[in-house]
């Protein structure tokens, strides 16, 4: 019964979603508050009845009901409740039915903060975002229904993928998601703007902490997906340019270049054309994502659920949502404008570089990602695009943007004069040339791509403190805490982004240079000797688990005599599927992580020879944990620039927005 | 020309979408198995129907025919089912059945159920003939000639367009 009330939600769902997603822009075009008006309270029903559809799902899983395929296919009775309810976003159809519940609750956050909005604004926006989701609707209810009833009922399911019974995934999902599908919101605001003629300072501050929010909460998922690959997978790896990481990773590019067109658009007024394409480019490229991944057009270890004619449906809504919106913009763009001119040298000019940087990796890393699709489509042979392709041609292009990123905030508005610039920044230059000239030799080996990764990274730093510097300075108030407080939220968002990013760059750098990888054969009571740490194998033991079999390594980590930490990698098999998992054992710290991790057993018997020797992967990691680190800063910079009270005042009239951005100096 | 540089975008999109288009009727799965061209990897296994007769690949020598790989399990297999009970009807060629990691009352009732396609089923309780055959993806079916030597290999559900376009016709030509 209640796998059928879901059902009937989400049919119920469809309808009014198509009513939001007609009658508001019917509305607005012939100027009917009435109609206008059907927008919020659609919306929100809508989100209501998917929630409901949703929860109906969770239950199921829940509650162990195997009568409905999509349980009976994804989950199992011993299967612990945290990832029963994980399941229930597991599958392909469970994934498509999150991915609706995000674009509801979306839609319903933008029907509550929406008061200050003109009515045509809002009626267009909604409308826009529930015509996306009649797409998904439709696709859900045709091609992919979570709620489809097994006759006669499993006695027992199927069980949950073991890569994805892990913390890690409980919550990776859930975050992506709210990324990818956040960016419908800028994407509705952007169509909205075209339809209406409208694009002005006003709409940008609107459209501003709608993608700042989805923007963070996608780079907290890819980062969470990220550190999952590292300790399931058990290969020490943080990025594997996968085609289901690049599908994530593309929208991240553009939205980032999308946050700083916003922020051109809303002081300048320039850049608007631009910023338009942007917000259409990053929900496309989510889209995108979405029929890379599940139509099964590239292969990879993500493509659980894989069905031609589900891809035929994604390809056909790609076409009419990305299709249009673009065809929108080139009939309409011209009549946006380009915006006000800037100098050569200018913070636009910074972030106009910056911008294209990251659009041209974006491309950069589309290309490599269909390239075999290209390559197979005209019949030129089967291959597979790696890492050193994403390597060579991604860090070429990074390091000038990351550069850029020192300059820009530091640089005026409209004109930058050289010689001001120079006496800003060369104390900064200064101390990261000499930091990545003497750091590598403290921390071990120096060498020309270690010592180039730290300047960077130095250079974001210093460059960072100096712009803090020369704001706080040039704050009219008395006191270091009163100059500290006259800032504003989204000023100091800005520089923890920014040193999120020169984290995330010590990271990559100092594991790349220093990680030591040592696939070793240990028999029990033998030690191997990796870095400044002795390891020692004690052997492998059963041990029982809610829903596996586990084989518990022991491994004593010494520095010198004294014992650092006892490490316990696991081998796990599980009991539905009989499918093997790896779980590395890690001594996590801040500076690098120890990672051991089982192979296979080695020993005189065979592979059931479990007491005698085993592989052993001794991996040390420098750093690491910066990687996240800097990307979990990234995130809180992009939430602490959206709590800035400017973004809920009342909007001032049109008029002043402009008047007020174009005064000389006008701050961030 | 300034129009048409708001077009550029559009343009770029609809060659990206002509791509993805070709794209999607391809398998990037379908890399040629290792065993294509090689002698059937040797099984004996007991029959689903009758556990105390056992069926080998040498049973099947002088005779062409086809394996597919099964389970009560697979949900994929349901999709596949109809076509196979259409070529078991057509009595083109005979088809043998892998239960796959399958517990063997649970595959009876699913064929019971849906239909038994198989001229015989076997039952491959711990997956050791399947890993034999390379199998990583539940349903999968082998052709197999005379000789016993694997001809063809399709990883995924068989559609009724794969029967008719590339399996009969590559028997007609094994059966000459």
């Amino acid at each position: 019964m209640i796998p059928e009330l879901g059902h009937f939600a989400l049919i119920l769902a469809l309808l009014v979603a198509l009513v939001q997603g007609t009658l508001p822009l019917v509305g607005a075009a012939a100027n009917s508050p009435r109609l206008m008006a059907m927008a919020r309270p659609a919306a929100r029903a809508q989100a209501v009845l998917v929630a409901f559809a949703f929860g109906c799902l969770a239950w199921s899983f829940v509650s162990n009901d195997f009568s409905v395929q999509n349980v009976a296919a994804n989950s199992n009775s011993e299967l612990p409740l945290q990832y029963r309810v994980a399941a229930t976003w597991g599958s392909h159809e469970g994934s498509l039915l999150l991915w609706t519940l995000m674009l509801g609750g979306w839609s319903f956050a933008v029907s509550l903060f929406s008061r200050n909005l003109p009515l045509p604004l809002v009626a267009r926006v909604l409308s826009v975002m529930g015509l996306i989701s009649v797409g998904f609707l439709l696709f859900l209810l045709f091609t992919s229904n979570p709620f489809e009833r097994l006759v006669p009922p499993a006695v027992e399911g199927n069980d949950l993928n073991p890569l994805l019974q892990d913390p890690g995934m409980v919550f990776h999902p859930p975050l992506l998601y709210m990324g990818y599908v956040g960016f419908s919101v800028a994407f509705a605001f952007a169509l909205a703007a075209l339809l209406g003629g409208r694009l002005d300072a006003t709409w940008a501050r609107w459209s501003r902490p709608w993608t700042t929010v989805a923007w963070s909460f996608l780079t907290i998922g890819i980062a969470l997906g990220s550190g999952w690959a590292y300790y399931t997978l058990g290969w020490g790896g943080w990025w594997f340019w996968d085609p289901v990481e690049n599908a994530s990773f593309m929208p991240w590019l553009t939205g980032t270049a999308l946050i700083h067109s916003l922020a051109v658009t809303e002081k300048r007024g320039a850049f608007r054309s631009w910023t338009v394409l942007l917000a259409i480019l990053a929900f496309s490229l989510s889209l995108l994502g979405t029929f890379l991944v599940r139509s099964g057009v590239l292969t990879s270890v993500h493509a659980f659920a894989t069905d031609p004619a589900r891809g035929v449906f994604i390809l056909a809504f790609l076409a009419v949502v990305i299709g249009g919106s673009l065809a929108l913009f080139a009939w309409r763009a011209a009549s946006v404008g380009l915006g006000a001119a800037f100098g050569v040298v200018s913070r636009e000019s910074t972030l106009l570089g910056n911008n294209i940087l990251l659009v041209v990796a974006m491309a950069s890393v589309l290309l490599g990602t269909l390239y075999p699709l290209f390559l197979d489509a005209l019949n030129l042979g089967k291959i597979s695009v790696g890492p050193p392709y994403f390597d060579a041609v991604f860090y070429p292009l990074m390091a000038p943007a990351a550069f850029l990123m020192g300059v820009g905030p530091v640089a005026r508005w409209s004109a930058a004069p050289l010689p001001e610039l120079w006496t800003r920044l060369k104390w900064a230059l200064g101390v990261a040339l000499a930091g990545a000239l003497i750091l590598p030799l403290v921390l071990g080996r120096w060498s020309p791509l270690i010592a180039f990764g730290l300047f960077l990274a130095l250079w974001i730093f210093a460059s960072t403190a100096a712009n803090l510097r020369q704001r706080l300075a040039s704050t009219p108030r008395r006191g270091l805490l009163a100059r500290l407080g006259a800032n504003s939220p989204s000023y100091y968002g800005m520089l923890l982004a920014h040193l999120g990013v020169g984290v995330f760059v010590v990271g990559v750098t100092l594991v790349k240079g220093y990680e030591v990888e040592r696939d070793v054969r240990l028999d029990v009571g033998d030690s191997v000797a990796v870095g400044n740490y002795d390891f020692r194998f004690l052997g492998v033991t059963p041990a029982p688990g809610p829903n596996y079999r586990a084989l518990v390594g022991t491994v004593e980590v010494r520095k010198g005599a004294q014992l650092v930490e006892t490490l316990k990698p696991e081998k796990r098999i599980y009991n539905a599927s009989g499918q093997a998992m790896t779980i590395a054992a890690i001594d996590t710290g801040l500076r690098g992580d120890v990672y051991v991790s089982l192979g296979e057993p080695v020993g005189a018997g065979g592979s059931d020879d479990i007491a005698g020797a085993w592989s052993v992967r001794v991996y040390l990691k420098p750093f690491i944990d910066w990687i996240w680190g800097g990307a979990l800063l990234m995130a809180l910079g992009g939430f602490v620039a959206v709590s800035d009270r400017r973004y809920r005042l009342a909007v001032r009239r049109r008029a002043t927005a402009f008047d007020a951005a174009a005064a000389p100096g006008a701050a961030d | 020309m300034k129009a048409a540089r708001w077009s550029i975008p559009l343009a770029i999109f609809l060659v990206l979408l002509a791509f993805l288009w070709v794209g999607l009727g391809r398998d990037p799965r379908e890399v040629p198995s290792p065993l294509i061209g090689k002698p059937a990897p040797a099984f004996s296994l007991p029959r689903l129907h009758e556990p105390a007769a056992t069926l080998s690949n040498a049973d099947l020598k002088g005779k062409v025919w086809l394996l597919n790989v099964w389970a009560s399990w697979c949900v994929s297999c349901r999709t596949e089912h109809p076509v196979l009970m259409q070529l078991a009807a057509s009595k083109r060629v005979p088809v043998y059945g892998l239960d796959y990691k399958d517990r063997p009352d649970a595959g009876r009732a699913w064929l019971a159920q849906n239909g038994n396609p198989y001229a015989a089923s076997i039952v491959d309780l711990d997956g050791r003939v399947g890993i034999d055959y390379g199998v990583y993806g539940v349903p999968e079916t082998f052709v197999i000639d005379k000789e016993g030597v694997v001809r063809y290999k399709q990883i995924g559900p068989l559609s009724e367009e794969a029967v008719q376009k590339t399996i009969l016709p590559l028997v007609q030509e094994l059966e000459k």
